[in-house]
């Protein structure tokens, strides 16, 4: 150990013996005292002497009793894998009404699994630093998840909302300052947080602290890039997490049935049949879900605001994307399927990108959350869900997928917004605007949109 | 070429400050041998600085970018290039994770991740075309270090906060008054000069940047009427005053009053991992961080406070996201526009 010290002192450009004031006793023993209630994985004994920490939720059994009756006879293992399969199920088909209820209750739902996958994380941090007690934490944990999830929903909102935001005086206000109110509110918390430093517990509160906004940074800033993609049109929204959940499931069976060649230490059941497998089912399914969800109107059209009746809208003129077209194949597969032609929607050559993502990259984000728990000798995160742990276990792949999804729209697909670009351009100044109405003028009239001598 | 030395000098700063938080975190864990983790560290650092300098890059050189092809490439699809750039480095990170060093690893990756977000994005957001807003947000914080400890030196009694025990009300209250009053000096100064007024252009004739311009209505002298409280006293009615030297007033109070926090929250981070310096690349001063730390709120604050109150959109990109639109979009800006173009009296009602 001093060996590396003095290696990693020499190597800071020979000015850190003068400052290094580090007791590395201490700064060992915080470490190890954080790391000596996990050795079991479970921090049960070490809780004993503090009661109000909630016990590690990674052991309760909620599984529901209908169900232990019903696999009585089994042996564990079995038992394990039936109440994985009836949840897998059960989830999946719950998922589908939803999606029929509209984009609100979608919308509700995505806050609420966020909700619940940033007090998942946080509770880990309290268990982790024995930290439940810190003065004002809890406080300022929820204060500052408000806070960003306020910039975010604000931003997305306004858009969508125009008409009822020009209406409102307050509302209006609150538009056009939004940025520099969520700036202060955060600011505020900030300035709570240097104010509630107690003197025995700076570097835990330190931890907290930036546990937080991780925690704020995974979580709550991609949960929002999902309803962005949602107002896209929802499926957006639905065909990026049926592709994981699918990859999931046909990674699994493949690696059930051939599996042999272990795929990575971090998780010892992966192996490379599953992730190949798993990746050429998942990109031929959802290539054909894409192409039955492309028909439909309710998943195609962007989610509109119709300030007449107060509610959301899916009714429009499908874009180029979700329109049949004929694409020549290239001559090699010509001659293989005879075929010259074939009818496609563009929306299934860019579903075949985001499923290769998912399957390729995809996995990436569940080895992180993996390591993670290694990392913290957690188990699973929580155990809200029988058989599967917490909701950030189901959703550590998706968040990775969200954010793709939304940079891959802005990339490639989604032009910028009309009404947005019209509001910037009624904000320059009066020259500006002539200019850029001369320049469109000329681009119009050179289209073909504008008669040449019309106004 | 200034504006060029400006951004790199930036750059240099935030390079150093960052380099000084990740070897805090090497000491703290000895984690220095960890496997890949120098090399990502620094890639990480790579990826971030060209997401946001890359944004403000292709507006600066927007007529050279035009030009070239593979430049066009890289400034269309900037924010999925960067995006990949990032995915491959946290892959790299996931693949890198080695058995017994979980946990260290987590824990330098989150430093490494929560240093980038908050320090590299307030500098590349500050880089201004406009000198005055950048220098002078600079300055006031100087200012009001230097005031305060003035002040708290001859007339320091009550401590302000257990966390900086030399710090005291006087010098407080002392550096806030008169960091409001320099800077509002300040301000009336530099606007007169058009070198630190005009947004820097890239002039694609000379390849080179011009400081030429119609100063904006900020920088215009105007005549503000007193309150009548204020007339009696000082018997003048009116007083004329750049609108900039209203907007300092408000810049060099957060300053005053809000920045210390940023300098507060770096002493609790020195005291929590008991270390007395960020490092001591500056003699008798600390590392550059110790000097930076509350430049950085304060340069989130001017760039919130700009975008908020100041800056009206860049019409470039205007135009730029217009001529994107689909034809049918475009005609419908394009009455809608007209419309409004003609009831400002800007176009005579019968011209095409």
């Amino acid at each position: 150990m001093t060996e590396l010290r003095k290696r990693g002192e020499g190597g800071g450009g020979g000015d850190i013996d003068s400052t290094d004031n580090i007791s590395d006793k201490e700064a060992d023993a915080d470490d190890r005292l954080g790391l000596q209630g996990d050795a079991e994985g479970e921090c049960d004994d070490s809780k004993a002497a503090t009661p109000d920490v909630p016990l590690s939720t990674a052991d309760a059994d909620h599984t529901p009793q209908c169900l232990n009756k019903a696999l009585e006879g089994l042996p564990p293992r079995w038992k394990n894998y039936w109440i994985r399969w009836v949840l897998s199920i059960a989830m999946i088909s719950g998922f589908v009404p939803i999606i029929y209820m509209g984009p609100v209750t979608l919308i509700l739902v995505v806050m609420i699994v966020q909700i619940k996958c940033f007090q998942e994380i946080i509770t880990i941090g309290y268990r982790v630093y024995h930290s439940y007690d810190l003065p004002w934490f809890r406080t300022l944990s929820w204060y500052f998840l408000i806070c960003v999830n306020y910039f975010f929903y604000g931003e997305t909102l306004a858009d969508y909302f125009g008409a009822l935001v020009q209406r409102e005086e307050p509302l209006q206000f609150l538009a056009r300052y939004h940025r520099f109110i969520s700036f202060a509110l955060y600011l505020a918390g900030f300035c709570m947080f240097v104010l509630s430093l107690v003197k025995k517990h700076y570097r835990l509160q330190f931890y907290m602290f930036a546990w937080t906004h991780v925690t704020l940074l995974i979580v709550v800033t991609q949960s929002h890039l999902v309803i962005q993609n949602l107002f896209e049109g929802m499926i957006w929204f639905i065909v990026p997490i049926s592709i994981v959940i699918c990859n999931d499931i046909m990674a699994y069976l493949f690696g059930f049935f051939f599996g042999r060649t272990p795929l990575i230490k971090l998780s010892p059941k992966k192996t490379w049949e599953g992730f190949i497998g798993g990746f050429f089912s998942t990109v031929v399914l959802s290539f054909l879900m894409a192409y039955l969800l492309s028909q439909f109107q309710y998943f195609v059209c962007p989610v509109g605001f119709n300030s007449e009746t107060n509610g959301f809208t899916v009714e429009c003129e499908p874009s180029d994307i979700f329109v049949m077209q004929e694409y020549t194949l290239p001559t090699a597969v010509q001659n293989t399927l005879r075929w010259e032609t074939v009818n496609l929607y563009p929306f299934q050559i860019h579903s075949i990108f985001l499923s290769s993502f998912a399957s390729l990259i995809g996995p990436f984000g569940g080895f992180f959350a993996s390591g993670f728990k290694r990392a913290f000798k957690i188990k699973d995160f929580a155990s809200t869900i029988p058989g599967h742990g917490g909701i950030m276990d189901r959703f550590d792949c998706q968040y990775l997928m969200a954010t793709f999804t939304h940079v891959y729209i802005a990339s490639f697909i989604r032009g910028p917004n009309p009404s947005k670009v019209l509001q910037q351009l009624l904000l320059l100044q009066p020259e500006q605007q002539l200019s850029i109405f001369h320049t469109l003028h000329f681009h119009l009239r050179e289209k073909g949109m504008l008669p040449s001598s019309a106004e | 070429m200034s504006s060029l030395m400006l951004l790199s000098k930036v750059m240099i700063v935030q390079i150093k400050c960052f380099q000084e938080i990740i070897t805090i975190g090497y000491r703290v864990y000895h984690s220095y041998d960890l496997p890949w983790f120098r090399t990502l560290s620094w890639y990480f650092l790579i990826c971030v600085n060209y997401f946001f300098y890359g944004e403000t890059l292709a507006d600066y050189f927007g007529a050279l970018v035009q030009r070239e092809e593979p430049l066009q490439f890289l400034a269309r699809y900037h924010r999925f290039i960067s995006f990949a750039l990032y995915l491959a480095g946290f892959c790299m990170f996931v693949l890198s994770l080695v058995k017994k060093h979980y946990r260290l690893q987590f824990y330098m990756v989150c430093i490494s991740q929560v240093t980038l977000s908050s320090y590299s994005s307030a500098p590349a957001l500050t880089v201004t075309p406009i000198h005055c807003l950048f220098i002078v947000p600079i300055s006031i914080v100087i200012c009001n270090d230097i005031m305060a400890y003035l002040f708290g030196f001859f007339f320091g009694r009550t401590p302000l906060i257990k966390l900086s025990p030399k710090k005291t009300w006087e010098g407080f209250i002392g550096g806030f008054f008169s960091t409001v009053v320099l800077s509002f000096l300040m301000a009336y100064l530099l606007s007169q000069f058009q070198y630190f007024v005009c947004p820097v252009g890239f002039n694609s004739e000379t390849n080179g940047f011009t400081v030429e311009c119609e100063p904006s209505d900020i920088f215009v002298m105007q005549e503000y009427t007193l309150p009548t409280a204020v007339q009696n006293t000082l018997r003048w009615e009116t007083v004329n005053l750049y609108p900039f030297q209203i907007h300092s007033i408000f810049l060099s109070s957060f300053a005053s009053l809000i920045g210390p926090f940023g300098g507060f929250f770096a002493s609790g981070f020195k005291r929590a991992f008991k270390i007395k310096d960020f490092a001591s690349t500056i003699p008798g001063h600390g590392g550059i961080m110790d000097r930076f730390d509350c430049q950085y709120l304060m340069a989130t604050f001017t760039h919130v406070y700009i975008a908020s109150f100041i800056r009206g959109p860049n019409p470039s990109k205007v135009l730029q996201q217009l001529l994107l639109l689909q034809p049918e979009q475009q005609l419908s800006i394009f009455h809608t526009l007209h419309f409004h173009l003609r009831e400002k009296g800007m176009l005579p009602s019968s011209a095409e």
